[in-house]
Protein backbone atom coordinates (compact mmCIF):
# COMPACT_ATOMS: atom_id res chain seq x y z
CA UNK A 1 0.00 0.00 0.00
CA UNK A 2 1.73 3.14 -0.77
CA UNK A 3 0.69 6.18 0.94
CA UNK A 4 -0.90 9.45 -0.33
CA UNK A 5 1.62 12.53 -0.48
CA UNK A 6 1.95 15.40 1.37
CA UNK A 7 0.23 17.61 -1.52
CA UNK A 8 -1.98 15.25 -2.10
CA UNK A 9 -3.64 14.98 1.54
CA UNK A 10 -3.64 19.01 1.80
CA UNK A 11 -5.63 19.08 -1.65
CA UNK A 12 -7.81 16.91 -0.58
CA UNK A 13 -8.77 18.12 2.66
CA UNK A 14 -8.88 21.66 1.52
CA UNK A 15 -11.24 20.24 -0.90
CA UNK A 16 -13.21 18.18 1.81
CA UNK A 17 -13.47 21.53 3.78
CA UNK A 18 -14.98 23.38 0.88
CA UNK A 19 -17.37 21.35 -0.57
CA UNK A 20 -18.75 21.10 2.81
CA UNK A 21 -19.05 25.02 3.50
CA UNK A 22 -20.55 25.21 0.15
CA UNK A 23 -22.96 21.94 0.77
CA UNK A 24 -24.46 25.14 3.39
CA UNK A 25 -24.32 28.14 1.89
CA UNK A 26 -26.41 29.47 4.14
CA UNK A 27 -24.13 29.80 6.93
CA UNK A 28 -21.49 31.49 4.74
CA UNK A 29 -24.00 34.65 4.10
CA UNK A 30 -24.53 34.84 7.89
CA UNK A 31 -21.22 36.87 8.74
CA UNK A 32 -21.82 38.72 5.73
CA UNK A 33 -25.63 39.88 6.63
CA UNK A 34 -23.99 40.30 10.56
CA UNK A 35 -21.52 42.49 9.15
CA UNK A 36 -24.11 44.51 6.96
CA UNK A 37 -26.51 45.26 10.11
CA UNK A 38 -23.52 46.07 12.48
CA UNK A 39 -22.54 48.61 9.95
CA UNK A 40 -26.26 50.03 9.57
CA UNK A 41 -26.28 50.27 13.46
CA UNK A 42 -23.71 53.42 13.49
CA UNK A 43 -25.27 56.12 11.21
CA UNK A 44 -28.50 55.41 13.42
CA UNK A 45 -26.47 55.58 16.92
CA UNK A 46 -24.25 58.51 16.09
CA UNK A 47 -26.16 60.34 13.47
CA UNK A 48 -25.91 60.88 9.81
CA UNK A 49 -23.43 63.65 9.32
CA UNK A 50 -21.26 62.96 6.55
CA UNK A 51 -18.02 64.02 8.53
CA UNK A 52 -18.53 62.50 11.32
CA UNK A 53 -19.22 58.78 9.55
CA UNK A 54 -16.35 59.45 7.33
CA UNK A 55 -13.79 59.87 9.82
CA UNK A 56 -14.63 56.52 12.08
CA UNK A 57 -15.50 54.70 8.33
CA UNK A 58 -12.26 52.55 8.25
CA UNK A 59 -12.13 51.63 12.20
CA UNK A 60 -16.08 50.56 12.09
CA UNK A 61 -15.05 48.78 9.10
CA UNK A 62 -12.37 47.04 10.55
CA UNK A 63 -13.87 45.83 14.06
CA UNK A 64 -17.33 44.51 12.10
CA UNK A 65 -15.64 42.55 10.48
CA UNK A 66 -13.44 41.63 13.38
CA UNK A 67 -16.12 40.61 15.27
CA UNK A 68 -18.36 38.95 12.59
CA UNK A 69 -14.88 36.44 11.89
CA UNK A 70 -15.33 35.85 15.74
CA UNK A 71 -19.03 34.71 15.42
CA UNK A 72 -18.19 32.08 12.49
CA UNK A 73 -14.62 31.13 14.71
CA UNK A 74 -16.38 28.88 16.96
CA UNK A 75 -18.00 26.36 14.06
CA UNK A 76 -13.78 26.19 12.56
CA UNK A 77 -13.99 22.45 14.62
CA UNK A 78 -17.17 21.77 15.95
CA UNK A 79 -18.57 19.80 13.60
CA UNK A 80 -15.38 17.64 13.25
CA UNK A 81 -15.53 17.44 16.34
CA UNK A 82 -18.83 15.90 17.34
CA UNK A 83 -18.27 13.07 14.26
CA UNK A 84 -15.28 12.32 15.56
CA UNK A 85 -12.87 13.15 12.34
CA UNK A 86 -10.34 15.27 14.04
CA UNK A 87 -9.74 12.33 16.43
CA UNK A 88 -8.34 10.62 12.66
CA UNK A 89 -7.17 13.79 11.75
CA UNK A 90 -4.60 13.63 14.83
CA UNK A 91 -3.84 10.15 14.38
CA UNK A 92 -3.01 10.60 10.74
CA UNK A 93 0.52 9.89 9.62
CA UNK A 94 0.66 13.22 7.22
CA UNK A 95 1.50 16.23 9.36
CA UNK A 96 -1.06 17.60 11.96
CA UNK A 97 -0.20 21.27 11.66
CA UNK A 98 -0.53 21.11 7.60
CA UNK A 99 -3.82 19.70 7.92
CA UNK A 100 -4.58 22.19 10.75
CA UNK A 101 -3.29 25.05 8.16
CA UNK A 102 -5.38 23.63 5.22
CA UNK A 103 -8.49 23.75 7.55
CA UNK A 104 -7.58 27.17 8.10
CA UNK A 105 -7.37 28.17 4.90
CA UNK A 106 -10.86 26.48 3.90
CA UNK A 107 -12.34 28.87 6.95
CA UNK A 108 -10.60 31.82 5.74
CA UNK A 109 -11.57 31.35 2.04
CA UNK A 110 -15.42 30.98 3.45
CA UNK A 111 -15.97 33.51 5.97
CA UNK A 112 -13.38 36.43 5.26
CA UNK A 113 -13.04 36.54 1.92
CA UNK A 114 -17.33 37.02 1.53
CA UNK A 115 -16.34 40.09 4.13
CA UNK A 116 -13.39 41.75 2.34
CA UNK A 117 -15.66 41.41 -0.57
CA UNK A 118 -18.59 43.07 1.02
CA UNK A 119 -16.14 45.54 2.58
CA UNK A 120 -16.23 48.47 -0.33
CA UNK A 121 -19.64 48.13 0.37
CA UNK A 122 -19.73 48.50 4.15
CA UNK A 123 -16.82 51.39 3.80
CA UNK A 124 -19.44 52.89 1.37
CA UNK A 125 -22.36 53.50 3.36
CA UNK A 126 -20.23 54.99 5.80
CA UNK A 127 -19.03 57.42 3.16
CA UNK A 128 -15.27 56.77 3.21
CA UNK A 129 -13.24 57.81 0.28
CA UNK A 130 -12.86 56.03 -2.75
CA UNK A 131 -9.25 56.18 -2.82
CA UNK A 132 -8.57 54.80 0.25
CA UNK A 133 -10.87 51.63 -0.47
CA UNK A 134 -7.51 49.90 -1.66
CA UNK A 135 -5.89 50.16 1.31
CA UNK A 136 -8.69 49.17 3.62
CA UNK A 137 -8.57 46.46 1.03
CA UNK A 138 -5.11 45.49 1.27
CA UNK A 139 -5.00 45.82 5.43
CA UNK A 140 -8.40 43.41 5.79
CA UNK A 141 -6.42 40.96 3.59
CA UNK A 142 -3.27 41.20 5.30
CA UNK A 143 -5.55 41.35 9.17
CA UNK A 144 -8.23 38.48 8.15
CA UNK A 145 -5.96 35.81 7.71
CA UNK A 146 -3.84 36.72 10.98
CA UNK A 147 -7.01 37.22 13.05
CA UNK A 148 -8.01 32.85 11.83
CA UNK A 149 -4.68 31.95 12.55
CA UNK A 150 -4.39 33.39 15.75
CA UNK A 151 -7.95 32.23 16.23
CA UNK A 152 -7.78 28.55 15.10
CA UNK A 153 -4.71 28.06 17.90
CA UNK A 154 -7.25 29.37 20.86
CA UNK A 155 -10.09 27.83 18.89
CA UNK A 156 -8.05 24.33 19.37
CA UNK A 157 -7.61 25.21 23.43
CA UNK A 158 -11.33 25.52 24.22
CA UNK A 159 -12.00 21.97 21.91
CA UNK A 160 -12.38 20.60 25.20
CA UNK A 161 -14.43 22.31 26.54
CA UNK A 162 -18.60 23.14 26.29
CA UNK A 163 -19.60 26.81 26.52
CA UNK A 164 -16.49 28.23 24.62
CA UNK A 165 -18.40 31.75 22.67
CA UNK A 166 -17.40 34.31 25.33
CA UNK A 167 -14.50 32.80 26.58
CA UNK A 168 -13.27 32.23 22.68
CA UNK A 169 -13.79 36.56 22.93
CA UNK A 170 -12.02 37.38 25.96
CA UNK A 171 -9.34 35.31 24.90
CA UNK A 172 -9.14 36.50 21.27
CA UNK A 173 -9.53 40.19 21.11
CA UNK A 174 -6.63 41.04 23.66
CA UNK A 175 -4.22 39.14 21.26
CA UNK A 176 -5.86 40.58 18.48
CA UNK A 177 -5.15 44.50 19.22
CA UNK A 178 -1.71 44.54 17.28
CA UNK A 179 -3.67 43.91 14.16
CA UNK A 180 -6.51 46.24 14.67
CA UNK A 181 -4.42 48.99 15.79
CA UNK A 182 -1.40 48.72 12.45
CA UNK A 183 -4.92 47.84 10.17
CA UNK A 184 -6.69 51.05 11.29
CA UNK A 185 -3.51 52.94 11.05
CA UNK A 186 -2.96 52.14 8.02
CA UNK A 187 -6.42 53.33 6.35
CA UNK A 188 -6.15 56.49 8.74
CA UNK A 189 -2.77 57.43 7.26
CA UNK A 190 -4.16 57.05 3.82
CA UNK A 191 -7.06 58.98 4.92
CA UNK A 192 -5.20 62.03 5.97
CA UNK A 193 -2.96 61.55 2.42
CA UNK A 194 -0.08 60.40 4.62
CA UNK A 195 2.35 57.43 3.68
CA UNK A 196 0.60 54.21 4.46
CA UNK A 197 3.02 51.24 3.78
CA UNK A 198 5.04 50.99 7.23
CA UNK A 199 1.76 50.00 8.97
CA UNK A 200 1.03 47.49 5.87
CA UNK A 201 4.71 46.50 5.91
CA UNK A 202 4.20 45.24 9.99
CA UNK A 203 0.85 43.76 9.18
CA UNK A 204 2.53 41.51 6.64
CA UNK A 205 5.28 40.64 8.54
CA UNK A 206 2.85 39.54 11.58
CA UNK A 207 1.11 37.63 8.98
CA UNK A 208 4.28 35.47 7.80
CA UNK A 209 5.16 34.79 11.25
CA UNK A 210 1.66 33.67 12.36
CA UNK A 211 2.20 31.11 8.82
CA UNK A 212 4.97 29.80 10.30
CA UNK A 213 4.03 29.64 13.72
CA UNK A 214 0.28 29.40 14.20
CA UNK A 215 -0.19 25.81 12.47
CA UNK A 216 2.50 24.34 14.90
CA UNK A 217 0.67 25.95 17.74
CA UNK A 218 -2.73 25.05 16.96
CA UNK A 219 -1.80 21.18 16.62
CA UNK A 220 0.01 21.35 20.14
CA UNK A 221 -3.11 22.95 21.40
CA UNK A 222 -5.02 20.33 20.05
CA UNK A 223 -3.35 17.77 21.34
CA UNK A 224 -3.68 18.93 24.50
CA UNK A 225 -7.35 19.53 24.31
CA UNK A 226 -8.16 16.37 22.99
CA UNK A 227 -5.81 14.19 25.37
CA UNK A 228 -8.67 13.52 28.05
CA UNK B 1 21.75 12.48 34.32
CA UNK B 2 21.53 16.42 35.35
CA UNK B 3 23.38 15.83 38.97
CA UNK B 4 23.70 19.45 39.16
CA UNK B 5 20.41 19.83 40.44
CA UNK B 6 20.31 19.12 44.54
CA UNK B 7 18.38 16.17 45.89
CA UNK B 8 16.21 18.50 47.86
CA UNK B 9 15.34 20.44 44.68
CA UNK B 10 13.90 17.09 43.27
CA UNK B 11 12.03 16.53 46.39
CA UNK B 12 10.21 19.77 46.11
CA UNK B 13 8.07 18.53 43.40
CA UNK B 14 6.07 16.30 45.08
CA UNK B 15 2.95 17.47 46.41
CA UNK B 16 3.00 16.16 50.04
CA UNK B 17 7.01 17.70 51.12
CA UNK B 18 5.37 20.70 48.69
CA UNK B 19 2.59 20.67 51.14
CA UNK B 20 5.02 21.10 54.63
CA UNK B 21 7.00 23.04 52.73
CA UNK B 22 4.91 25.57 52.35
CA UNK B 23 3.52 25.39 55.08
CA UNK B 24 6.31 26.44 57.33
CA UNK B 25 7.42 28.85 54.83
CA UNK B 26 4.19 31.10 54.66
CA UNK B 27 3.80 32.32 57.74
CA UNK B 28 7.50 33.95 57.80
CA UNK B 29 6.49 35.38 54.13
CA UNK B 30 3.60 36.50 55.80
CA UNK B 31 5.09 38.14 58.38
CA UNK B 32 7.46 39.92 56.51
CA UNK B 33 5.02 41.17 53.95
CA UNK B 34 3.11 42.86 56.56
CA UNK B 35 6.30 44.12 58.60
CA UNK B 36 7.97 45.31 55.31
CA UNK B 37 4.79 46.41 54.21
CA UNK B 38 4.10 48.80 57.65
CA UNK B 39 8.08 49.99 57.53
CA UNK B 40 7.17 50.81 53.75
CA UNK B 41 4.23 53.29 54.35
CA UNK B 42 5.35 54.60 57.31
CA UNK B 43 8.49 55.36 55.03
CA UNK B 44 6.48 56.85 52.08
CA UNK B 45 3.48 58.54 53.90
CA UNK B 46 5.72 60.31 56.63
CA UNK B 47 9.16 60.41 56.54
CA UNK B 48 9.55 60.62 52.36
CA UNK B 49 9.35 64.71 51.48
CA UNK B 50 6.68 66.13 49.18
CA UNK B 51 7.52 66.43 45.52
CA UNK B 52 8.21 70.02 44.63
CA UNK B 53 6.01 69.16 42.04
CA UNK B 54 2.90 67.32 42.51
CA UNK B 55 3.08 67.80 46.33
CA UNK B 56 1.54 64.54 48.14
CA UNK B 57 -0.17 63.11 45.50
CA UNK B 58 2.81 61.88 44.27
CA UNK B 59 2.60 59.09 47.32
CA UNK B 60 0.58 57.04 45.85
CA UNK B 61 3.13 55.77 43.64
CA UNK B 62 4.21 53.63 46.81
CA UNK B 63 1.36 51.33 45.64
CA UNK B 64 1.10 51.85 42.13
CA UNK B 65 4.82 51.01 40.98
CA UNK B 66 5.04 47.99 43.32
CA UNK B 67 1.81 46.88 41.96
CA UNK B 68 2.75 47.44 38.43
CA UNK B 69 6.42 45.32 38.75
CA UNK B 70 4.11 42.50 40.63
CA UNK B 71 1.57 42.23 37.88
CA UNK B 72 4.43 41.46 35.38
CA UNK B 73 6.42 39.65 37.52
CA UNK B 74 3.96 37.43 38.30
CA UNK B 75 3.11 36.84 34.86
CA UNK B 76 6.62 36.07 34.40
CA UNK B 77 6.31 33.15 36.98
CA UNK B 78 3.11 31.98 35.55
CA UNK B 79 4.96 31.76 31.92
CA UNK B 80 7.61 30.04 33.35
CA UNK B 81 5.65 28.02 35.34
CA UNK B 82 3.59 26.93 32.49
CA UNK B 83 6.36 25.86 30.16
CA UNK B 84 7.79 23.38 32.79
CA UNK B 85 4.07 22.17 33.53
CA UNK B 86 3.95 21.30 29.62
CA UNK B 87 7.23 20.25 29.12
CA UNK B 88 7.94 17.80 32.11
CA UNK B 89 4.09 17.39 33.07
CA UNK B 90 4.99 18.17 36.59
CA UNK B 91 1.77 18.44 38.75
CA UNK B 92 2.99 20.90 40.87
CA UNK B 93 3.94 23.38 38.17
CA UNK B 94 0.70 23.24 36.89
CA UNK B 95 -1.00 24.12 40.38
CA UNK B 96 1.48 27.24 40.57
CA UNK B 97 0.55 28.33 37.13
CA UNK B 98 -3.06 28.37 37.47
CA UNK B 99 -2.85 29.60 41.02
CA UNK B 100 -0.32 32.72 40.48
CA UNK B 101 -2.79 33.97 37.79
CA UNK B 102 -5.82 35.47 40.29
CA UNK B 103 -3.18 37.16 42.46
CA UNK B 104 -1.63 38.57 39.13
CA UNK B 105 -4.76 39.77 38.13
CA UNK B 106 -5.41 41.49 41.62
CA UNK B 107 -2.35 43.46 41.59
CA UNK B 108 -3.15 44.19 38.00
CA UNK B 109 -6.31 45.71 39.00
CA UNK B 110 -4.84 47.24 41.63
CA UNK B 111 -1.93 49.18 39.49
CA UNK B 112 -5.03 50.84 37.08
CA UNK B 113 -7.15 51.68 40.11
CA UNK B 114 -4.66 53.89 42.26
CA UNK B 115 -2.98 54.83 38.40
CA UNK B 116 -6.38 56.31 37.57
CA UNK B 117 -6.77 58.00 40.93
CA UNK B 118 -3.28 59.89 40.38
CA UNK B 119 -4.58 60.54 37.07
CA UNK B 120 -7.40 62.11 37.76
CA UNK B 121 -5.49 65.28 39.63
CA UNK B 122 -2.09 64.67 37.38
CA UNK B 123 -3.54 64.65 34.16
CA UNK B 124 -6.89 66.03 34.47
CA UNK B 125 -8.58 62.60 33.47
CA UNK B 126 -9.40 58.82 35.27
CA UNK B 127 -8.35 57.44 32.07
CA UNK B 128 -6.50 58.24 28.82
CA UNK B 129 -5.85 55.94 25.73
CA UNK B 130 -2.11 56.04 27.10
CA UNK B 131 0.22 52.97 25.58
CA UNK B 132 1.51 51.89 29.15
CA UNK B 133 -2.21 52.39 30.57
CA UNK B 134 -3.77 50.16 27.76
CA UNK B 135 -1.13 47.48 27.84
CA UNK B 136 -1.76 47.18 31.59
CA UNK B 137 -5.02 46.53 30.64
CA UNK B 138 -4.40 44.13 27.79
CA UNK B 139 -2.42 42.04 30.55
CA UNK B 140 -5.64 42.41 32.78
CA UNK B 141 -7.13 40.67 29.91
CA UNK B 142 -4.78 38.20 29.48
CA UNK B 143 -4.50 36.96 33.14
CA UNK B 144 -8.55 36.91 32.86
CA UNK B 145 -8.61 34.64 29.55
CA UNK B 146 -6.15 32.57 31.57
CA UNK B 147 -8.36 31.69 34.78
CA UNK B 148 -10.99 31.35 32.60
CA UNK B 149 -10.07 28.87 30.39
CA UNK B 150 -9.01 27.35 33.60
CA UNK B 151 -12.15 26.80 34.82
CA UNK B 152 -14.18 26.03 31.52
CA UNK B 153 -12.89 22.28 31.42
CA UNK B 154 -14.02 19.88 33.77
CA UNK B 155 -10.96 17.96 34.41
CA UNK B 156 -8.91 20.52 36.26
CA UNK B 157 -5.20 19.04 34.79
CA UNK B 158 -6.71 19.14 31.62
CA UNK B 159 -8.15 22.75 31.73
CA UNK B 160 -4.60 23.81 33.59
CA UNK B 161 -2.58 22.67 30.83
CA UNK B 162 -4.68 24.58 27.80
CA UNK B 163 -4.46 27.23 30.14
CA UNK B 164 -0.42 27.22 30.19
CA UNK B 165 -0.50 27.25 26.46
CA UNK B 166 -2.48 30.47 26.63
CA UNK B 167 -0.28 31.75 28.95
CA UNK B 168 2.63 31.15 26.71
CA UNK B 169 1.50 32.65 23.73
CA UNK B 170 0.43 35.80 26.15
CA UNK B 171 4.17 35.58 26.68
CA UNK B 172 4.81 36.33 23.46
CA UNK B 173 2.22 38.52 22.04
CA UNK B 174 2.83 40.91 25.52
CA UNK B 175 5.90 42.18 23.77
CA UNK B 176 4.34 42.74 20.75
CA UNK B 177 1.01 44.95 21.86
CA UNK B 178 3.31 46.68 24.28
CA UNK B 179 5.75 47.84 20.87
CA UNK B 180 2.35 48.17 18.79
CA UNK B 181 0.92 50.48 21.37
CA UNK B 182 4.04 52.82 22.08
CA UNK B 183 4.04 53.42 17.96
CA UNK B 184 0.30 54.17 18.61
CA UNK B 185 0.57 56.95 21.89
CA UNK B 186 2.19 57.75 24.33
CA UNK B 187 1.71 59.95 27.60
CA UNK B 188 2.86 57.90 30.17
CA UNK B 189 6.58 59.10 31.69
CA UNK B 190 9.18 56.78 31.13
CA UNK B 191 10.84 55.00 34.07
CA UNK B 192 12.18 56.97 36.71
CA UNK B 193 13.93 53.70 38.65
CA UNK B 194 16.51 51.83 36.61
CA UNK B 195 18.14 48.69 37.44
CA UNK B 196 21.48 49.57 35.26
CA UNK B 197 22.91 53.42 35.90
CA UNK B 198 21.31 55.49 38.05
CA UNK B 199 17.65 56.11 39.05
CA UNK B 200 16.38 59.84 38.88
CA UNK B 201 15.06 59.54 41.77
CA UNK B 202 15.82 61.00 45.24
CA UNK B 203 16.79 58.02 47.98
CA UNK B 204 14.52 59.34 50.69
CA UNK B 205 11.59 58.55 48.37
CA UNK B 206 13.74 55.47 46.43
CA UNK B 207 14.14 53.56 49.88
CA UNK B 208 10.11 53.15 50.87
CA UNK B 209 9.51 51.90 47.04
CA UNK B 210 12.02 49.24 47.02
CA UNK B 211 11.06 48.08 50.83
CA UNK B 212 7.19 48.24 49.52
CA UNK B 213 8.64 46.46 46.38
CA UNK B 214 10.45 43.48 49.03
CA UNK B 215 6.90 43.24 50.71
CA UNK B 216 4.87 42.24 47.83
CA UNK B 217 7.75 40.13 46.52
CA UNK B 218 7.07 38.21 49.93
CA UNK B 219 2.81 38.66 49.63
CA UNK B 220 3.05 37.18 46.75
CA UNK B 221 4.81 34.26 48.06
CA UNK B 222 2.50 33.54 51.09
CA UNK B 223 -0.88 34.15 49.10
CA UNK B 224 0.45 31.23 46.49
CA UNK B 225 1.79 28.72 49.00
CA UNK B 226 -1.62 29.25 50.86
CA UNK B 227 -3.50 28.56 47.61
CA UNK B 228 -1.09 26.15 46.23
CA UNK B 229 -1.54 24.59 49.59
CA UNK B 230 -5.39 24.08 49.34
CA UNK B 231 -5.54 23.10 45.63
CA UNK B 232 -2.75 20.42 46.46
CA UNK B 233 -5.47 19.46 48.88
CA UNK B 234 -8.43 19.34 46.55
CA UNK B 235 -6.39 17.99 43.51
CA UNK B 236 -4.76 14.59 45.82
CA UNK B 237 -7.85 14.23 48.08
CA UNK B 238 -7.71 10.28 47.55
CA UNK B 239 -4.43 10.14 48.58
CA UNK B 240 -2.57 8.19 51.60
CA UNK B 241 -1.16 11.66 53.15
CA UNK B 242 -3.95 13.93 52.39
CA UNK B 243 -6.35 11.27 54.46
CA UNK B 244 -3.24 11.60 57.59
CA UNK B 245 -3.58 14.75 57.33
CA UNK B 246 -6.87 15.12 57.79
CA UNK B 247 -7.53 12.36 60.36
CA UNK B 248 -4.83 14.46 62.58
CA UNK B 249 -7.17 17.52 62.07
CA UNK B 250 -10.13 15.67 62.78
CA UNK B 251 -8.23 13.93 66.64
CA UNK B 252 -6.79 17.73 67.73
Amino acid sequence: MNRPGVATACAAMLRRDLTLAWRRRGDIAMPVLYALIVTMLFPFALGPEDTLLQRIAGGVVLVTVLLAMLLALDAMFSSDIEDGSLEQLVLAPQPLALMLGMKILAHWLTTALPLIVIAPLLAAMLHLPGAVIPVLLLALLLATPLLSLLGAVLVALTAGTRRSGMLLALMLLPLCMPAVIFAAGAVAAAQQGLPWLAPIAWLAAALVLAVVLAPLACAAALRIALDA
Amino acid sequence: MSSWIPLWLHKLGSPPTFYRFAGTLRPWAMGLALLLGAIALYGGLVLAPADYQQGDAYRIIFIHVPSAWMSMFIYAVMGVASFIALVWRIKLAEVVAMESAPIGAAFTFITLVTGSLWGKPMWGTWWTWDARLTSELVLLFLYLGVIGLYHAFEDRRQGARAAAFLAIIGIINVPIVHFSVNWWNTLHQGSTVNIFGKSKMSWDMLWPLLTMMLATKFYYVASLFNRVRTDLLALEGGKDWVRKIAEDEAKS
